[in-house]
Parts: structure tokens; C-alpha cells; sequence
């Protein structure tokens, strides 16, 4: 692992949090451990010479075609609710907010 | 009609096209092997008995359609494609009571094609995993031996093939899913082209590497169903519009391996190759020789960057597609919230099993402020020059030629506690979704233990009724490695 990537409890803590996820104390340590592995086996992409590579995101190789937007109603109210924890005959129901 | 679950998917269509067989019969010969092969075996999180059998009895009403290439069939779909009001769960506890509103352009497809849907198979957890064994629900077990693993993530769907539960499954492949657990388990697998699938309805894990493809017992019966499930959809602007050739017509003309080139990466064939897939590799090759066919060595410089190019890609991708579980629209909401950032925190961390956790949080950290350049622009960086490398190699031969999986199946556990022992498992498989070309895996033969072992035939993007025609000699050419006892 290069010198400035250092994994801990802090930094495990610090990746949950930007995940929205919560990790326990026990968990924070084998995690470590683990990211620490893993981050570091990571670095041998640091030996490998990029200079003028552009990035590929995708392999794709057609090109995007734009198409015109159209109003279409393809799924109702019911069915997208159906399936949410909490509802009303409209809404998603969450904690008050404000 | 005791062994007909073993039958090919190609035999059991003309049986019911010449009504030797009806699709209720064929249906209930499924269930009845489901049924006394899931105690053993755990390839299914749903059967959908009721469904299945209603399908076939409103197919047989109608009689048999020709234009219908998967007409009366039963199969099974992996757990992460959506089917249309039967439960679909990505093998998580997120998805637990998800019942679709809709079928994925795949399952669409199938059901027009006259395909009966036995269940959804299982699989490790949204996919992520290469035994099975992160399934939220069950560990799926290996035909062959039930103590080894089966391979992943598309675990259920071989298994389910292997074991005559039916006579073929969807799977998805986003670094080895399909083609690893078909070598493992001994049946055929195709990974195509990125972009010849639709991925509408497939529950995303990494977007520029998820690829649906078939798993079923003969390379023919993959082309068949492989020509059902291509094509463009304008609902996925990656799907390819590149005309799809008739692969059944292509395989007609029997693929002659005189002459045919094939390129083998000596990364591929080095250290880590465990010995007996390394003799049958060989092997095979030999026999490759023997009918005419030419073998050169070419190199894929950058493999040793592979591993590290995937799972930086894909769990940076795997962090952002996850990011939609958040306990208000669908899937699993905790109980124990007390306000809306509460609802996203417990709700994830409840819902989520540690390795898609863990796969999370990588995303996250290769994707955060100060380590995107170093990490995730680095790996899309160096995912060029092994695309180039293998398009390289590809210039230089017909077709490339590797194993699939470094070992054959290995024990159940063997693994749990060490995921980057784990990733190492991938190493031959992953680099080919890096690159988004086809892939097809197929067994060549059974080791000393009794487990399956297979090698892959890659190809130039689109190339896959090449694939499917050199297969389909191979397996001619080939001794024929049996169904497992069960």
C-alpha cells in the first residue's frame, strides 16, 4: 500500500459514513484488516505507466442516439407503491423531515 | 422418460414439436426433479410450481408453434432479471418481498419464445461473489460433489442446468458469473459481446460489466437461447444495435477446426494453474492439433493488473448502483429508525450481507476525494490497455483459448474469511468483462476428483456465432464428460 493510504478503524468509519452504512466496533477492526489487504494489493496499478491513456469507462462502441422525449404511462400509481415498505394510496411515507 | 431431464434442450424442443411430449408433461418432470434434487442441491430461491404448470397447460391448449424456438421448455432465471409478479430478491434480504411490476427485457423475450419459467435460481448476494455462498438465503452445492461449491454468482443457474432441474438458465456475468460456475459444474456458458443483451430489468451491480447470458448442457442449446434474449432495446441505450445472425443457422454448417488459430495468453497458463486443469488443458489441445486445428502463444502483458483493474471498476460501480436501497421506495426497511437518516443508515446495514457491504465501502473509498485519480481514473486508465492488449492478440489468431478457473471446484468455506484470497479466484475470467467481449465456456473434461473442467474460447466483439460454431466442433471432438449422480 503506498505510504498516504493508511486503513484503520478511522478511515473504515469515515467509509461507512460516505456508504450510509454503519460498521460495529468488532467489525471495524477485521474490516480494516481486510480493506488494508485488499487497498494494498490495489497499488500494483501504481507501476503501470498511463501516460496519454485516455480512461475507458465503457466498452461500448455505438454511438448514443438521442430519441424526442414522449409522455407515456407505462406503470401505475398502485404498482410502484406496492412494493414500498410504507405507503399511503400516493406517497412513500418517511420519518417527518421537517 | 426417467432420464429425459437430462435430454438437450434442442432433443426435448422436437419431442414438442411432434407432441411425443407436451409441455405439462416436460413441466411436471421439472418439478418432480426439482423436488428431490433441491434437499441436496439449493439452486432455487423460488419454484413456481403453480406458474410453471398453468404456463405449459395454456401452451399445450394452443398447440406447438415452430416460430417459437424455446416453446414448452422449462428454465430457470437467476434471481437478479425481474419477472413480472413472482418475487425477485438478487439473493439479498434487501429484496426479501420484492415482487416486480415488470418482466426484464430478457424474460420478455423468453416468455415469448414459449419458454416455461420454473423459478429464479440462486445466487450470491446482488451478484457479488464466486461460490454461491454469499447468498443471503442458502449456499447452493456442486452436482458433482455436494460438498464443493458450485461456482458463482450465477451458482443456481448451473447447478439447476447440471442437474437436469431444467434445460437452461439465464445468468449474468460481470466477472466470470456465467462462464466460472458452468466450468465448475460442467455445463456450457456463454458470456456475450457487452451490449448484445439488454440489461433492462437486470438488477444492476457493475454497469459497464453486467452481461446476461445462457447456461444450459450443449453449445447449440446456448446458441438457441442466446438468439432469443439478443438484440437492441431502445430501455437500454448500451444495448448494441448490431444485427444478431442466426447462431442455429451459423452451427448448421459444422464448424471445421482445420486450420482454425488458436491464441493461447501465456499469463493464462503459468503459475497458480493448478496441475490437473493444467493436463487437461493440454489435453485438449492436443486434440485440437490432432483434427488441424494451429495453436500460437500470444501475451496479455497486463493480466497481472487485472484483478485490481476489476474490483476497483466494479466496486466503484457496485457503490453508486447500490446507493438506490434506501428503505423508502422498495426492499427492506429497518424498524429501528428514528429519522430519515436513520431509515437510510439501519435500513442498509440491516439489509445488506458483509460482502456487499464491504464492496460498498470500497466503492466509496476508491471514488472519494483525494483517491479517484490514484485508484478508480487509474484502473479505467489501465482497463484501456488490456482491452487494446486482448484486441492485439486477437489480430494475431482466430480465437483465444484459456481455462476458466484456475482449480476445480473447491470445498464449501474453504474461502469465507478471506475475500482477497477469493478475488485472486477470478483471475482468468474477469479481465474479458474489463474488455467487453464474448466468451464461451464450455467442459472439456472430468479431473481425477470427478470434478468438471472447463476452458473459454474468446472472440472479437459480436463475434459469437464464431464462438458457438468452434464450440460446437470442440464438444464433436471432445469425449463427452457425463451428467453427475445424484
Amino acid at each position: 500500500m503506498s505510504e498516504e493510504t493508511k486503513i484503520g478503524p478511522q478511515e473504515v468509519r469515515h467509509m461507512a459514513e460516505l456508504s450510509r452504512l454503519e460498521v460495529s466496533s468488532e467489525e471495524e477492526h477485521v474490516f480494516a484488516g481486510q480493506f488494508a489487504e485488499i487497498i494494498g494489493y490495489m497499488d500494483v496499478l501504481q507501476e503501470v505507466d498511463v501516460t496519454g491513456i485516455a480512461p475507458l469507462y465503457s466498452p461500448v462502441s455505438h454511438e448514443s442516439r438521442a430519441r424526442e422525449d414522449q409522455v407515456q404511462s407505462v406503470r401505475s400509481h398502485a404498482e410502484i407503491l406496492a412494493n414500498a415498505p410504507k405507503a399511503d394510496e400516493n406517497y412513500f411515507i418517511v420519518p417527518k423531515i421537517v | 422418460m426417467s432420464e429425459l431431464f437430462y435430454a438437450t434442450l434442442s432433443s426435448v424442443w422436437d419431442l414438442l414439436q411432434k407432441k411425443e411430449v407436451s409441455a405439462s408433461e416436460l413441466t411436471q418432470l421439472c418439478l418432480k426433479r426439482l423436488e428431490t434434487t433441491e434437499p441436496k442441491l439449493g439452486a432455487m430461491l423460488t419454484v413456481d410450481a403453480e406458474g410453471a404448470l398453468e404456463q405449459a397447460k395454456t401452451l399445450d391448449r394452443q398447440g406447438p408453434d415452430p416460430n417459437c424456438p424455446l416453446w414448452g421448455v422449462p428454465v430457470t432465471v437467476k434471481d437478479v432479471i425481474l419477472t413480472r409478479g413472482l418475487t425477485t430478491t438478487a439473493g439479498s434480504r434487501m429484496l426479501e418481498n420484492f415482487v416486480p411490476p415488470y418482466d426484464a427485457f430478457v424474460v420478455e423475450r423468453l416468455r415469448k419464445a414459449g419458454a416455461i419459467i420454473l423459478g429464479k435460481a440462486n445466487m450470491d448476494e446482488f451478484a457479488m461473489g464466486s461460490t454461491t455462498e454469499n447468498s443471503a438465503y442458502h449456499a447452493a452445492h456442486n452436482p458433482w460433489d455436494v460438498q464443493k461449491v458450485p461456482g458463482g454468482s450465477s451458482g443456481g443457474s448451473a447447478v439447476s442446468v447440471a442437474a437436469g432441474q431444467c434445460f437452461a438458465s439465464l445468468g449474468t456475468d460481470t466477472g466470470g458469473s456465467i462462464r466460472q460456475p458452468a466450468a465448475l459444474c460442467g455445463c456450457v456458458g456463454m458470456k456475450p459481446t457487452y451490449g448484445r443483451v439488454s440489461r433492462y430489468g437486470v438488477i444492476a451491480y457493475g454497469s459497464s460489466l453486467d452481461q446476461v447470458g445462457p447456461l444450459a448442457r450443449s453449445v447449440s442449446d446456448c446458441a438457441r437461447v442466446l438468439g432469443v434474449i439478443a438484440g437492441h432495446d431502445p430501455r437500454d441505450a448500451t444495448s448494441s444495435p448490431c444485427a444478431v445472425p442466426d447462431y442455429l443457422t451459423a452451427l448448421a454448417s459444422n464448424g471445421d477446426l482445420n486450420g482454425v488459430r488458436f491464441g493461447l495468453p501465456k499469463e493464462f497458463y503459468g503459475a497458480g494453474l493448478a496441475s490437473d486443469v493444467a493436463a487437461a488443458c493440454e489435453k485438449t489441445l492436443q486434440c485440437l492439433r490432432e483434427a488441424g486445428a494451429e495453436s500460437v502463444e500470444v501475451s496479455l502483458p497486463h493480466t497481472h493488473a487485472a484483478i485490481a483493474t476489476y474490483y476497483i471498476i466494479a466496486m466503484a460501480e457496485a457503490s453508486s448502483n447500490l446507493a438506490r436501497y434506501d428503505g423508502v421506495r422498495y426492499g427492506y426497511r429497518s424498524q429501528n429508525i428514528t429519522d430519515l437518516e436513520s431509515l437510510y443508515v439501519k435500513s442498509r446495514t440491516e439489509g445488506f450481507g458483509q460482502e456487499v457491504r464491504r464492496r460498498i465501502m470500497l466503492g466509496a473509498f476508491v471514488l472519494s476525494s483525494g483517491y479517484y485519480d490514484a485508484y478508480y481514473k487509474k484502473a479505467a486508465q489501465v482497463r484501456r490497455i488490456i482491452r487494446d492488449e486482448y484486441l492485439a492478440a486477437l489480430d494475431s489468431c482466430d480465437v483465444l483459448l484459456c481455462p476458466v478457473s484456475p482449480v476445480t471446484a473447491w470445498p464449501l468455506g474453504q474461502h469465507a474469511n478471506d475475500p482477497l484470497k477469493m478475488y485472486l479466484m477470478d483471475a482468468y475470467t474477469l479481465s474479458l468483462n474489463l474488455a467487453g467481449l464474448p466468451g464461451l465456456s464450455l467442459p472439456v473434461a472430468l479431473a481425477a476428483s470427478g470434478l468438471p473442467i472447463g476452458m473459454q474460447i474468446i472472440g472479437k466483439a459480436f463475434s459469437e456465432a464464431q464462438l458457438f460454431s468452434l464450440g460446437q466442433a470442440m464438444e464433436n471432438l471432445l469425449p463427452a464428460i457425463g451428467q453427475p449422480k445424484l
